[in-house]
């Protein structure tokens, strides 16, 4: 950054950040107002009316078809993230600490060459390994370990989880590899000498000192999956449905834009929330673990 | 015993896309096994088959427009974070972040209200808008990482030497950041290509492929073709991945870097 930046250089400043944030302001920051006006309103039929009222959030919050979707995406999200983010730790601590420095390229590479590939087709597969008669049922009957095909795999909650801790892995992976990395060895040889064992010295330096990297897998896992359309539709069956689809149904289904605000400003705030919790319990944790 | 373990998260890594090439090769319209027997008529089939041919237009046309967008946006913002200094800077690079915190169905429905508030057709021209705002961030980050690379000297030298700003950005600092800018096309293109509840919600009587596929999935004699479709996304992303790295490597010899890992470390 410049210092002592001339009066000239801040209005060049000025003028060149100017496109990308007009670009924000009328693509995000008004589309979200309006979306917040919106469900303020209410719609009669084909009339939007635009007097103030709260009927879309009582209803969002009493009706239970609407509690229960809401409730499940963020319950479905959490378990979403703390399955990838468990998964994912020993696959990153594997990356920064026992791959030699020379091919961790090569290994990344590998880690996400699966997530480049259309995420429509890669959760409509996990449908097809899922299945009744699909990959994994045919795959275990030939083994002789079950009888029939499992049917708690497919069209539930289940599904859905473990659909999507497929989907967000290298977002786990990546950012907790970047804070392992970041550590200075130094600190851990020093806790061996003075006498911690591998286990403690894990504990109480290594992950502490991890806990950034777990905190933005954390968000970065979190925050779509509790918006996620493909995954419910495509593999939760009626019990494994998120409250996207219900958005989408409300807008351009029942034509119900004020409710389907409602909804929407309610997952925001949703996201919003527990964002906050992670971050600010977290912190408390790696300052006591320090 | 960690290593172990890592191979098996490996193998749940890539189980659904070993089955991609094993479905498209094989000669039935049920995607199930047990295999009946090797074919290419799905991959003949891609061809012939004209909405399909006309999707990946318009989704390649929408990624090119996107990327290029966002990468230009994403440099204006870079530069102003490497280089400038006025109040409310951090406030407003943090804001242009904003897409990336977002569940994209909700920077989907608020579009959708504002553009047919507004009376606006939908067409492809939307989507083009819609990606290039969530590509921003991204474009963003990948160029902050190529501006941070650079020792502000160098431009700083040639305006002493008799540049103008615009010859010294153009002739020194651009060659010099181009693996970054080129990093932020490809990924912004890909993801482009990939996203769907914002095309889903955008798009008029032209649809992405994505949205193509995802009416596809309906039928399921059109699956295979979709299989077929897939392995040849998955060979197209590896070949562009591939080219990606082999041109960030080469712009970390250029700038005398020690190469960090990949595109994310």
């Amino acid at each position: 950054m410049a210092t002592g930046a001339s009066r000239a250089d801040r209005t060049r400043g000025r003028l060149l950040v100017a496109p990308p944030f007009l670009f924000a302001l009328l693509l995000l920051a008004v589309p979200l107002t309006v979306i917040v006006l919106f469900s303020f309103w209410s719609q009669d039929f084909l009339t939007l009316d635009r007097t103030f009222t709260l009927a879309n959030y009582r209803e969002a919050l009493t009706d239970p078809l609407y509690r229960q979707l809401l409730f499940r995406s963020v319950w479905i999200a959490a378990t979403v993230t703390a399955v990838t983010v468990i998964l994912a730790y020993p696959v990153a601590y594997f990356l920064s600490f026992h791959v030699p420095p020379a091919s961790k390229g090569l290994w990344l590479f590998l880690i996400t060459i699966p997530f480049w590939t259309s995420y429509l087709i890669r959760v409509f597969l996990w449908k097809v390994i899922l299945g009744f008669n699909g990959v994994l049922n045919t795959t275990l009957e030939t083994l002789g370990l079950i009888d029939a095909p499992l049917s708690w795999v497919l069209y539930n909650a289940t599904s859905v989880v473990i659909t999507l801790a497929h989907a967000f892995a290298p977002f786990a992976i990546l950012p907790i590899f970047v804070a392992l990395e970041r550590i200075d060895r130094s600190l851990i040889e020093a806790s061996r000498d003075l006498g911690e064992s591998r286990l403690t010295t894990f504990l109480r330096v290594t992950l502490p000192l991890s806990m950034g990297g777990i905190v933005a897998a954390i968000l970065i896992v979190f925050i779509p999956t509790v918006g996620d359309y493909i995954t419910p539709r495509l593999v939760g069956g009626p019990d494994g449905l998120m409250i996207a689809n219900m958005i989408q149904t409300q807008f351009l289904r029942l034509n119900n834009a004020p409710m389907g605000a409602a909804l929407s400003v309610l997952a925001m705030l949703s996201v919003g929330f527990v964002a906050a919790i992670v971050v600010l319990g977290l912190r408390r944790v790696a300052g006591l673990g320090r | 015993m960690l290593r172990g373990y890592v191979l098996t998260y490996l193998v749940f890594l890539y189980a659904p896309i070993v089955l991609l090439p094993i479905f498209a090769f094989n000669d039935s319209t049920v995607i199930a096994f047990p295999l009946t027997g090797f074919t290419t008529r799905w991959f003949e089939a891609l061809p012939a088959t004209p909405e399909l041919v006309r999707s990946v237009r318009t989704s390649l046309s929408i990624a090119v427009s996107a990327s290029i967008l966002a990468t230009l946006l994403g440099l204006c913002a870079a530069r102003v974070n490497a280089r400038y200094a006025f109040p409310g800077r951090a406030a407003v690079l943090g804001f242009v972040m904003l897409p990336l915190i977002l569940p994209e169905i909700l920077v989907a429905v608020s579009l959708l209200v504002v553009l047919l508030t507004l009376g606006v057709q939908l067409n492809a021209l939307t989507v083009v808008l819609g990606h290039t705002l969530i590509c921003m961030p991204f474009a963003i980050a990948i160029l902050n990482g190529a501006f941070g690379n650079l020792d502000p000297a160098i431009e700083e030298a040639a305006i002493d030497l008799g540049c103008s700003r615009w010859q010294a950005f153009r002739m020194v600092t651009l060659p010099l950041i181009a693996p970054g800018i080129i990093s932020s096309l490809l990924i912004g293109f890909t993801i482009s290509l990939d996203e769907f509840i914002i095309a889903f919600f955008l798009t008029g009587s032209d649809p992405t492929l994505p949205v193509y596929l995802w009416a596809q999935l309906r039928f399921p004699a059109r699956l295979p073709i979709v299989m077929a479709l897939g392995t040849l996304l998955v060979a197209l992303s590896v070949i562009l991945l591939c080219g990606a790295e082999w041109v960030r490597r080469r712009g970390m010899r250029r700038s005398g870097r020690r190469d960090a890992g990949g595109f994310f470390a």
